[in-house]
């Protein structure tokens, strides 16, 4: 956190410096209009679930003076929303929240810009991917559809999965490497219509998050199969019958040597202060407490990693070679890049 | 069945508190003026709204914001007669007929003639939601890309014969409209698409910008030309236009009927109502005998697609509960609302919480009769505005077409955009193409497209699949018979005219 403006931002930082002398109360901000808190992604995806969720528990606890207002920017994969953030330098009322296209998109787009263009806030929590395949099918386990998909020839599997170049399909292309196989994958808007489309067999299986596929589980529409973890899932929770998200095993002890999960972190524009980013760690932090929050990430058997400052930097910089690596050998980099 | 109606007498106890029924009248009041101002849709004013209800109970707070959408649903109406801006993109088939009848002085009967199909067409959804709602959730369940990119089909063919000006217009017309309906992202490969460069094409061209530009600022400029001259000044304030226009609807039974079968078909599918209000229309104006006036002002056009329009808004909702998949952007926020109030939609939500679902079906039963006692008194009202003089209404107008252009996306780029479409609109107008295909076009190209390419995805580029079931086979024999409709009829009456001689 003591860093933050040694990333060669040494005008906006005197900008930062002129507005701490111009407001009294520096060492103490707060927002003094409505705030603005971007979705890079359309309505009733995972993100926007995760902000309105905020939005809500802020307001309902008091936590903040003014207004936390969402907006969505799903433009060019959440690229309008990016950009509308790099572009509002120093400005401490806008707030942005991520998922996978904080990387994914500026690498298989061109979309200039970089999680680096940003302040990075918190890690707010990281989502899981599940492998789901119909409740009909006969697969019980991993290893049955693993081996399926072994002995059928290549693209006949169907994968259903959010959007195109994004984690859903990065999760598939490390699946196909690993068993030698080639699925057909299949990109739709919103991981809601991918867990339908997969109760209606119109694919094989999906990686939906737990939130999207958790209603169809509970219906016996779909079955779990492995996390894409290195630990089990801790919630112990009834779902169906006796299974709760614990006894889903990760796919790496089912032979499938993939791992993958997903940011739900905050950033904020360029240039702003420290208190000012300080104020959003410390509202977070309230937020984690509230009794909703525990109740989301208890649906959505989030996993619980919170990080701000060096940490969560160190963590960014890991994730963005992770991604790059991952893209790059699926051959999803833009021509641009 | 029984347990069901047991369940709706329940649901009225729960939705019928007085409580619940100030906040239905309220929620209609503000989604009327949320659908008057182009640019603050329905999905916005939910969204807008939504954190405010979280003090309140899930169900209370779920009437409120239902009203809310059918408030916006009557509201869009409004402005598509009264200046020919559709406020939503189902309200544009209702332009056709509903503003030349605002241009006559027939305003007030247009209104009441709307909003009136309005309630017919939501009520018919919600009783076929109250009786066969485990049915319909597993037939929408059949419903794959070839079977989605069908029906985006059907639509699209059944507009192709259905225009006044030749088919070649219409079908320029359209492609104009796929064209500017691919800029943006592709979807199937994440690509960007005829961006230019440009960080403001990222999002593609929004439909509200297109729609408001294309109808609203081409009309003003339109009117211009023609000598500031507004064409409603004939409207007369009459309470009893209600009434009267009342008496006259049910002559359109069969038109009411039929655009209720497509709406509910085309929500539950889930292809949503902008196809449903555009069909309806289409094979309106094919079937009735009135079908040759069409487009100059007959009520049966402002009948049938807003039939449709609620009949599928309202059904929307149904795949919405029971899959987890919202039919509409609007849908998409009242579902994030049910999660943060702990409700997860899907197959056990109507087992789990009983109180809630069949509180929310009562409550659109009560919240419709409510809304169309609320709409239909402020008619003469609506229809008064057309009484002030053009040179002063027309500024207000552009104003608030550039405050709508301007709040979908918070973008001024969008407002330079609308006055382009503005533009556009005028000399499309001029050269007699025709704007709904273009329009239609923009609004469904971009998920006709994606259905179409998921579809030989998974096929691996057979086109075969979409007549590899019944049903898909079924719909795509319909869009056929649809777009050749007018050359079968030609030959048809070639075939016979020669007979009685």
């Amino acid at each position: 956190m003591k860093n933050f403006h040694a990333l060669g931002l040494g005008t906006l930082t005197a900008l930062g410096l002129a507005a701490m002398s111009i407001l009294p109360a520096a060492a103490e901000w707060k927002p003094t209009k409505p705030v603005e808190f971007i979705v890079p992604a359309g309505t009733g995806g995972g993100a926007d679930q995760m902000a309105r969720t905020l939005q809500g528990i802020i307001a309902k606890h008091e936590l903040m003076p003014t207004q936390l207002i969402v907006i969505n920017k799903s433009g060019g994969a959440g690229g309008e929303g990016f950009l509308d953030v790099k572009n509002s330098k120093a400005n401490p009322h806008k707030i942005v929240i991520t998922l996978s296209n904080l990387f994914t998109t500026p690498l298989a787009t061109g979309i200039p810009f970089n999680w680096k263009d940003m302040t990075p806030v918190a890690m707010l929590a990281l989502d899981e991917f599940v492998l789901w395949v119909n409740a009909q099918d006969p697969y019980k386990t991993a290893q049955e559809y693993e081996a399926a998909i072994k002995a059928a020839p290549d693209g006949t599997f169907k994968m259903g999965g959010t959007g195109s170049k994004q984690e859903d399909q990065i999760i598939t292309v490390a699946i196909e490497k690993a068993l030698g196989k080639k699925m057909t994958y299949i990109p739709y808007k919103g991981g809601g219509e991918v867990a339908v489309q997969l109760v209606g067999g119109h694919v094989n299986s999906t990686v939906n998050n737990p939130i999207e596929a958790v209603s169809q589980w509970r219906g016996d529409k779909v079955r779990p199969l492995c996390v894409f973890d290195g630990k089990q899932l801790p919630y112990t929770d009834k779902i169906l019958g006796d299974l709760s998200w614990s006894s889903i095993p990760t796919c790496k002890s089912a032979g499938l040597d993939v791992e993958y999960v997903m940011l739900r972190g905050i950033f904020m524009p360029p240039g702003v202060s420290e208190e000012q980013v300080a104020y959003f760690v410390d509202l977070f932090k309230k937020v984690r407490e509230t009794p909703e929050w525990q109740q989301l990430m208890k649906d959505g058997a989030f996993n619980q990693t919170f990080m701000a400052g060096p940490e969560f930097k160190d963590w960014l910089t890991k994730a963005e070679a992770t991604h790059k690596g991952l893209m790059q050998e699926a051959g999803f980099i833009a021509a641009a890049n | 069945m029984f347990d069901n109606f047991v369940n709706l007498w329940h649901g009225f106890a729960v939705a019928g508190d007085p409580f619940n029924i100030l906040l239905m009248v309220v929620g209609i009041l503000l989604g009327v003026i949320i659908g008057v101002l182009p640019g603050l849709g329905g999905a916005n004013g939910v969204a807008i709204l939504l954190p405010l209800t979280f003090s309140m109970s899930p169900t209370s707070a779920i009437i409120l914001l239902s009203c809310i959408y059918w408030g916006a649903l009557f509201g869009g109406a409004i402005t598509s007669v009264l200046f020919n801006i559709p406020g939503e993109p189902w309200s544009v088939a209702t332009t056709f007929d509903g503003h030349p009848m605002a241009r006559q002085g027939k305003a007030g009967e247009a209104l009441t003639a709307a909003f009136t199909s309005s309630f017919v067409g939501a009520f018919v959804a919600i009783l076929m939601i109250t009786l066969v709602a485990p049915l319909v959730a597993a037939f929408a369940l059949r419903f794959g890309p070839a079977e989605k990119f069908a029906v985006y089909f059907l639509a699209f063919c059944s507009f192709v014969g259905m225009s006044k000006e030749p088919p070649a217009k219409t079908i320029v017309s359209m492609m104009i409209g796929f064209a500017l309906a691919a800029v943006g992202l592709d979807m199937v490969t994440g690509q960007l698409r005829l961006t230019f460069g440009s960080e403001e094409l990222l999002n593609g061209f929004d439909f509200l910008i297109a729609v408001i530009g294309l109808f609203g600022i081409g009309e003003i400029l339109l009117t211009m030309e023609e000598g500031l001259e507004f064409r409603g000044k004939s409207a007369k304030i009459d309470a009893k236009v209600v009434l009267r226009t009342w008496a006259s609807l049910p002559r359109y039974w069969a038109t009411s009927i039929r655009s209720c079968i497509i709406g509910c078909w085309m929500g539950i599918t889930p292809a949503g109502a902008t196809p449903a209000s555009f069909m309806a229309y289409g094979i309106a104006k094919r079937v009735s005998k009135n079908g040759k006036n069409f487009g100059n002002g007959e009520i049966e056009g402002v009948v049938a697609p807003e039939t449709a329009a609620h009949a599928a808004g309202t059904s929307a909702l149904l795949p919405m509960l029971a899959l987890g998949v919202p039919g509409s952007p609007t849908a998409a926020v009242l579902l994030g609302g049910l999660l943060i109030w702990g409700l997860q939609p899907g197959p056990m939500l109507f087992v789990e919480q009983k109180d809630f679902v069949w509180g929310l079906i009562a409550s659109m039963y009560l919240g419709n009769v409510v809304g169309l006692i609320v709409v239909l008194t402020t008619v003469p009202l609506f229809a008064a505005i057309l009484r002030i003089p053009f040179s002063i209404i027309a500024p207000v107008i552009l104003v608030i077409c550039a405050i709508g252009a301007y709040t979908v996306n918070n973008n001024v780029f969008d407002v330079v955009m609308m006055l382009v479409f503005g533009v556009l609109g005028y000399v499309l107008k001029k050269t007699n193409y025709p704007l709904a295909p273009l329009v239609l076009a923009i609004v469904l190209g971009d998920s006709a497209e994606e259905a179409f390419r998921q579809s030989l995805l998974a096929s691996g580029g057979s086109i075969g699949i979409f007549w590899s079931n019944p049903l898909v086979s079924t719909i795509m024999g319909l869009g056929l018979v649809a777009a050749l409709y007018p050359m079968i009829s030609n030959l048809l009456s070639r075939l016979r005219s020669p007979q009685p001689a």
